[in-house]
């Protein structure tokens, strides 16, 4: 029980990601396959903010002058820049997928994977 | 100031922001933008050849973004395999759009042609910033900008790209997301990002399962996006669909960065005693190199569309790579390292010839070759090289990068890599001679007069360029194994 409750923050980047996954591998649905994808990334998101935090009490401290630091009182910083970054990266990805969705749209007048593919399969 | 010094981030910053200023001077005169993207490419080509001369005369170049010292600050680590892929990463790029213009005025709408070359340089800057970074996370994000790029180029292609593109766009984000959880895990034992610092550090947590988890994560997020078999399903129909150039640029260029990655993952953040003896890397790998390799050359021999044969070939190609990598041996990785090289040159011409035909007969079917070799003599000529090289005929290319993934097969005693080595030759000589006959000995049976009708001189000459290299490179392959190649040897082979 320890060891799920120590490591709570992993169990549920893990479920999520799975949930994710499994949206995107499963799901026929081109829209809610880019849905599975944003829970994918979100969850790698959680994941790499978690893994900054520390126990007992430790914030983001606003530093000033002569202020002496003290490493255990605050958070990583650096995991949440990463992530910053990695937003960007995502929603970025997120827009390209969505004027792809866009252009399939126009040419096939569905969202459906496998009206899409019968539609393939007419066309020849 | 001292550009010499400053090399290695204004090739990353001359594209990124020309990329941006290509817009601007797109929404103005739509014709400039051709020139300009010769301009930009050519000066990060000029900036490659320099980065690599420095590299062979002083040794491995550190440049500290912003002066922050590393591990700290993001460091750009340039040493010979780097400065070698960005030699081949910058010359395909430029050769390629030198070709481009009048193959995409034929397959584009003219409105669509400034943002072409606004991803194409993009993609070019994206290429550049995996190969001279030296931080693991900033690879992630090269890593994407090169795929966003990729994406939106080969969306643009014909009626099936769009699709084609969304399922690539799928699994390259799963790629990427486990290359970063990579990261993520390597960060939570080591504190560190820094590719040098990694190395340091790690040797001591070899035996932890976190680290085991981190390499498989980026392992298997490379191979998405090498399409490595059996993760290869999203390139076919990518590379099919995609416009003629767009096809030539990214089948030439990414697999080979991303194969470069995978040789710093696996050989300079992890050292070479981990990658082969705690994880058995040579069954893994070899084996499903293997794999690719025979898959890839028997899917390719049942085409019938010219590009999509290609595209199995290039997964078959991407296996000889790995091949050499998995071995562990000075021969395999020289061959896989001359391969990177060779492969590009060789894909970048057959894709070229391919949009060639596209452009004359609009057909990528194999059918189309039939009697070309009257009416378009110099692409075929060139065809003709690329096909021999892929075969493995000596005195091109091909051969002597074979030579070395063959021999070192065999020096690590594994005859089974050796034979499918072999056996894809075999294969790659039944698709191109087929075709080959087509263009030289089937042009009786057709009934059109056939007069003299090549394509247009800016597409014709990166042919017969590629053609000609191919050849130059077969006969130069010592000077290249004794200048750069056998500096990029890891230590412990």
């Amino acid at each position: 029980m320890e060891f799920v409750i120590g490591k709570y923050n992993f169990w549920v980047y893990i479920v999520l990601m799975m949930i994710g996954f499994y949206a995107m591998i499963a799901k026929r649905n081109l829209v809610k396959k880019l849905v599975g994808m944003n829970i994918f990334q979100t969850a790698i998101i959680l994941f790499f903010v978690s893994i900054a935090s520390k126990k007992g009490g430790a914030t983001i401290p606003i530093l000033q002058k002569g202020m002496t630091i003290n490493p255990s009182q605050y958070m990583n910083p650096l995991p949440h820049v990463l992530m910053l970054t990695a937003i960007v990266v995502m929603v970025s990805t997120f827009g390209v997928a969505l004027a792809l969705i866009m252009m399939i749209y126009k040419k096939y007048g569905t969202l459906e994977e496998d009206e899409i593919l019968e539609i393939e399969r007419n066309r020849k | 100031m001292n550009i010499q010094a400053q090399a290695p981030v204004l090739i990353i910053i001359i594209p990124l922001l020309a990329s941006l200023i290509n817009i601007l001077i797109g929404t103005w005169r739509r014709d400039l933008c051709y020139p300009f993207a010769l301009i930009v490419l050519g000066s990060c080509l000029l900036l490659a050849f320099n980065i690599m001369d420095t590299v062979i005369n002083t040794g491995t170049i550190h440049y500290r973004i912003g002066g922050w010292a590393p591990p700290w600050g993001i460091e750009y680590v340039i040493d010979h395999l780097n400065a070698f892929i960005a030699v081949i990463v910058t010359s395909m790029s430029f050769i390629v759009s030198v070709y481009s213009r009048r193959s995409i005025e034929k397959e584009l709408r003219a409105s669509k042609i400034p943002y072409f070359y606004t991803l194409y340089i993009l993609l070019t800057t994206g290429l550049l910033g995996i190969t001279v970074t030296g931080d693991v996370f900033n690879i992630y994000v090269f890593l994407e900008i090169t795929s966003l790029a990729g994406y939106a180029l080969i969306a643009i292609g014909d009626e099936k790209a769009p699709m084609a593109s969304f399922n690539y766009v799928v699994m390259g984000t799963i790629g990427a997301c486990f290359y970063l959880l990579g990261v993520g895990y390597l960060y939570i034992m080591t504190g560190s990002l820094n590719i040098a610092d990694l190395q340091r550090l790690l040797p001591d947590l070899y035996g932890s399962t976190v680290i085991l988890v981190a390499f498989a994560f980026f392992l298997i997020g490379v191979s998405i996006k090498i399409a490595f078999f059996p993760l290869h399903t999203w390139l076919p129909d990518a590379y099919t669909h995609a416009p003629s150039a767009v096809s030539a640029v990214v089948a030439s260029t990414m697999t080979k960065v991303g194969a470069y990655v995978m040789i710093r993952i696996t050989f300079t953040v992890f050292e070479p005693r981990f990658s082969s003896e705690i994880i058995p890397m040579t069954s893994i790998l070899g084996w499903s190199s293997v794999l690719a390799i025979i898959s890839g050359s028997v899917l390719a021999l049942a085409q019938t569309d010219f590009k999509r044969t290609l595209s199995y070939i290039l997964i078959a190609e991407v296996g000889y790579i790995v091949i050499g990598l998995s071995v562990g041996n000075r021969a395999g990785f020289t061959g896989s390292v001359l391969h990177i090289l060779n492969d590009a040159f060789m894909v970048a011409c057959l894709f070229m010839v391919a949009g060639a035909v596209v452009y004359k007969k609009g057909s990528r079917n194999i059918d189309a070759f039939t009697g070309l070799n009257k009416r378009m003599p110099f692409t075929m000529a060139a065809f003709g090289i690329a096909a021999i090289s892929m075969i493995g005929v000596p005195p091109t290319a091909g051969f002597f990068s074979k030579w070395y993934l063959v021999l070192g097969t065999i020096e690590a005693g594994q005859w089974v890599f050796a034979s499918a080595l072999l056996f894809s030759s075999l294969i790659n000589a039944v698709i191109f001679v087929r075709i080959l006959e087509k263009v030289y000995f089937n042009g009786e049976n057709v009934s059109i007069p056939q007069s003299r009708d090549e394509v247009p001189l800016s597409m014709l000459f990166p042919v017969i360029f590629m053609g000609a290299g191919i050849l130059v490179l077969g006969l130069y392959s010592g000077d290249i194994i004794s200048s750069v190649i056998q500096h990029t040897v890891p230590k412990g082979f």
